[in-house]
C-alpha cells in the first residue's frame, strides 16, 4: 500500500462510504419539514405544520410518555446492577467470575427476538400481564450489560490503592464511597446511564415482546409506517425527535467518557 | 474531589472522640473490610439473581416451551411434552424456505460488510492524519445510535418507487432499478444498518500491526497486493469474524426490516412474530425461536477456535 494511487483509491472508497453511512441519516431528518403528505422524492415544498399535528397527537404524547418512563425507570436499575457488579467483578476473584462476565455478554450476542420470546414466554407461564413494568424488565436487561461495560472499563483504569488510602486515613466504608470511589467513577456512570438511556428509548425488537397492546414511541413508529397513508408526516416528526433525544444523550456520553477524571494510572 | 479527600483526612484526626454510631459504623464497615468475601456476596447478589431469576429462567422457559403444543381446539397450550413443533418446522417446506433465506442474507449481508469495512478501516487505521480519525469515529458511531428505526424508514423512502434512487436514475437515463420491497431490499438495509459494527472491531484489528511488519514485508519485496493478502489479512480476520458475530446474530433476529421493505418475504423473525401476537402459539414461536438460537451457537464455537474472542 506504498503507491499513491492506492493511497488515493482507498481515501475515495473511504469518502463514499462515509457518504453512505451518513446520507440516509440526513435525508430522514430533511423529510421531517417535507410539506406534503406523501413521502415521494423530491420534495415539492417545506413546511414545520407536522411538527405542531405531531405535538396535538394523543397518540404521540402517550407513547412519548411510556418511552420515557420506561428508559428512566430501566436506566435507573441498570445503574444499581451493573456497577455492583462490575465492582464485585474487578475486585473480587471468586468461583464462576468468568461465568458472570460471560452471562452478562449474552443480552447483547444473541439476537434480540431470542431475549424478547424468551421474556415473553415466561410472563406467560408465571401469568404475568405486559405493563410498563414488564418494558423495563426487558430494557433493564440489556440496560445493565451497558453501565457494567462502562463501570469496568473505568474501574481497571483506577488504582484500588486510593481506597486503601482513604481508609488508612481513617474513613469508613461510606465516607470512602461517597469522597473516593464515587468521584472517580461519576463521569463513567453518568455516560453509562445515558447510553443505557439511548438504548432503552430506541430499542424496538425486544420491547415489541414485552409491551403487549401498549405503545413506546418506536413501537408507534413501526406500526404508523406500517399502516402509512395520513400519518406518515408525523412519523417524520416522531423520528426526528427519536433521533435527537438518542444522539444527544450519546453525544454528552462520549464527552463525559473521554473525561477521565483526576485519577488515572500513566 | 480534593475536598471530598481533605474532609476524609479531617475525619481520621477526630475518628478518637467518635460517637457510638459513628464507631459502629466505622466497625462495620473494618468487619467488612476485612471479610472481602461478605462484599463481595453483597455486590453480587442482587444482579446475579436478576439475571438468573429473569433472563436465564427465561431462556430455559423459552426452551421447555418449545416442547409443548397448542390445543387445537381451545389454543390453550398444553403442558405435555412433543416434538410436534419441531417436526412441523422440519417437514414443512415454507418454513424450511424461511429459515434458510434468514441464514443466506445473513451470511451474505456479512460478507458485503466485510468488503466494505476492510479498505474503510484501513484507510482510517493507517492512513488517516489523527484529526481525519476522529471525524471518522463521529461517521462510524452516528449511524451507529441514531434509532434503527428511522435509518430502516429512510432507505424505504429511499428505495421506494417514488424515492430518491429511481428519481436519481430517471435523470441519468437509466431503467428502475425496481428493488423495492424485494430482498435486494432487504440485503441493501441490513449491510446499511449493520456496517458500523464490522468497521469497528477490523479497525481495532488494523491499528494492532505494528508498522514494522508492513516496512518488513517490503522489504522482503512483497509489493502492495501481496502484502494485504498475506500480511494484513491474516492479523485482521480475528477482527472480521469478531465483527461478522455482530452482523450475522444481528440479521438473523430481525424481523423489522423485512417486515418495512422485504415485501413479504418472511425472515425467521416474522414467523415468530405472527405467532407470538396474531396467532398466539407461543410453542411454536419458542421452537421456532431456537433456529436461530442454534445457528448462533454453532456459529460462536467457531469463532471461538478462530480466535475472535480474543479481538472483541
Amino acid at each position: 500500500m506504498r503507491t499513491n494511487g492506492s493511497r488515493v483509491a482507498l481515501g475515495v472508497w473511504t469518502g463514499l462510504v462515509t457518504v453512505f453511512l451518513l446520507f440516509p441519516i440526513v435525508l430522514i431528518m430533511v423529510y421531517a419539514f417535507n410539506k406534503a403528505t406523501v413521502q415521494s422524492w423530491p420534495i415539492t415544498g417545506f413546511s414545520i405544520k407536522w411538527f405542531t399535528k405531531a405535538w396535538h397527537n394523543q397518540e404521540i404524547r402517550d407513547a412519548l410518555w411510556l418511552s420515557l418512563k420506561a428508559g428512566l425507570l430501566s436506566t435507573g436499575i441498570a445503574i444499581l446492577l451493573g456497577t455492583a457488579a462490575a465492582f464485585a467483578v474487578h475486585r473480587f476473584r471468586f468461583f464462576g467470575r468468568e461465568v458472570v462476565s460471560f452471562v452478562l455478554i449474552l443480552p447483547l450476542a444473541l439476537p434480540g427476538i431470542v431475549t424478547g420470546m424468551a421474556l415473553n414466554s415466561s410472563f406467560t407461564v408465571a401469568g404475568i400481564d405486559l405493563s410498563l413494568w414488564t418494558i423495563v424488565v426487558g430494557h433493564a436487561t440489556f440496560c445493565i450489560v451497558i453501565v457494567y461495560n462502562n463501570a469496568l472499563a473505568r474501574l481497571r483504569r483506577t488504582q484500588s490503592s486510593l481506597v486503601e488510602a482513604s481508609m488508612d486515613l481513617g474513613a469508613d466504608g461510606w465516607q470512602t464511597f461517597r469522597f473516593v470511589t464515587l468521584p472517580v467513577m461519576s463521569t463513567a456512570l453518568v455516560s453509562g446511564a445515558l447510553l443505557a438511556f439511548a438504548l432503552s428509548f430506541d430499542e424496538v425488537i425486544v420491547t415489541y415482546f414485552t409491551a403487549g397492546a401498549q405503545n413506546t414511541l418506536p413501537l408507534w413508529i413501526l406500526g404508523a409506517i406500517r399502516h402509512g397513508g395520513s400519518t406518515l408526516p408525523q412519523v417524520n416528526v416522531a423520528v426526528l425527535v427519536v433521533i435527537l433525544l438518542t444522539l444527544i444523550p450519546v453525544a454528552i456520553s462520549v464527552r463525559f467518557a473521554r473525561d477521565t477524571g483526576v485519577l488515572r494510572r500513566r | 474531589m480534593g475536598n471530598g479527600l481533605a474532609r476524609g483526612e479531617g475525619v481520621s484526626v477526630v475518628a478518637g472522640g467518635r460517637s457510638g454510631w459513628a464507631a459502629r459504623r466505622l466497625r462495620l464497615s473494618a468487619g467488612l473490610w476485612r471479610r472481602p468475601w461478605l462484599r463481595a456476596v453483597a455486590l453480587l447478589t442482587p444482579p446475579a439473581a436478576w439475571f438468573v431469576v429473569i433472563y436465564l429462567a427465561a431462556l430455559v422457559a423459552l426452551f421447555v416451551s418449545a416442547f409443548w403444543a397448542l390445543d387445537p381446539l381451545t389454543s390453550k397450550i398444553v403442558h405435555s411434552w412433543t416434538f410436534d413443533n419441531f417436526t412441523q418446522i422440519f417437514e414443512s417446506s415454507t418454513y424450511r424456505t424461511i429459515a434458510f433465506r434468514t441464514i443466506g442474507i445473513a451470511a451474505a449481508v456479512t460478507l458485503t460488510c466485510a468488503v466494505v469495512a476492510l479498505p474503510f478501516a484501513y484507510f482510517m487505521a493507517r492512513i488517516a492524519s489523527p484529526r481525519l480519525r476522529t471525524i471518522l469515529f463521529v461517521v462510524i458511531l452516528v449511524p451507529l445510535w441514531v434509532s434503527y428505526l428511522a435509518r430502516v424508514y429512510s432507505w424505504k423512502l429511499i428505495l421506494a418507487q417514488d424515492g430518491l434512487l429511481n428519481w436519481t436514475l430517471d435523470k441519468l437515463h437509466l431503467p428502475n432499478a425496481g428493488v423495492a420491497y424485494s430482498s435486494w431490499a432487504m440485503w441493501i438495509v441490513f449491510s446499511y444498518v449493520w456496517l458500523p459494527f464490522m468497521i469497528l472491531p477490523v479497525y481495532a484489528a488494523m491499528e494492532r500491526i505494528p508498522d514494522s511488519y508492513l516496512e518488513a514485508s517490503s522489504d522482503l519485496g512483497a509489493r502492495g497486493w501481496r502484502t494485504m493478502r498475506s500480511v494484513v489479512l491474516p492479523l485482521v480476520f480475528p477482527g472480521l469474524v469478531a465483527g461478522s458475530i455482530f452482523t450475522f446474530s444481528l440479521t438473523l433476529g430481525d424481523f423489522i426490516t423485512p417486515q418495512l421493505v422485504g415485501g413479504g418475504k418472511q425472515f425467521i423473525g416474522n414467523v415468530v412474530y405472527g405467532n407470538v401476537g396474531v396467532a398466539g402459539n407461543i410453542p411454536f414461536a419458542a421452537a421456532y425461536a431456537t433456529i436461530p438460537m442454534m445457528v448462533m451457537a454453532i456459529y460462536l464455537v467457531i469463532a471461538r477456535r478462530l480466535g475472535a474472542f480474543e479481538a472483541l
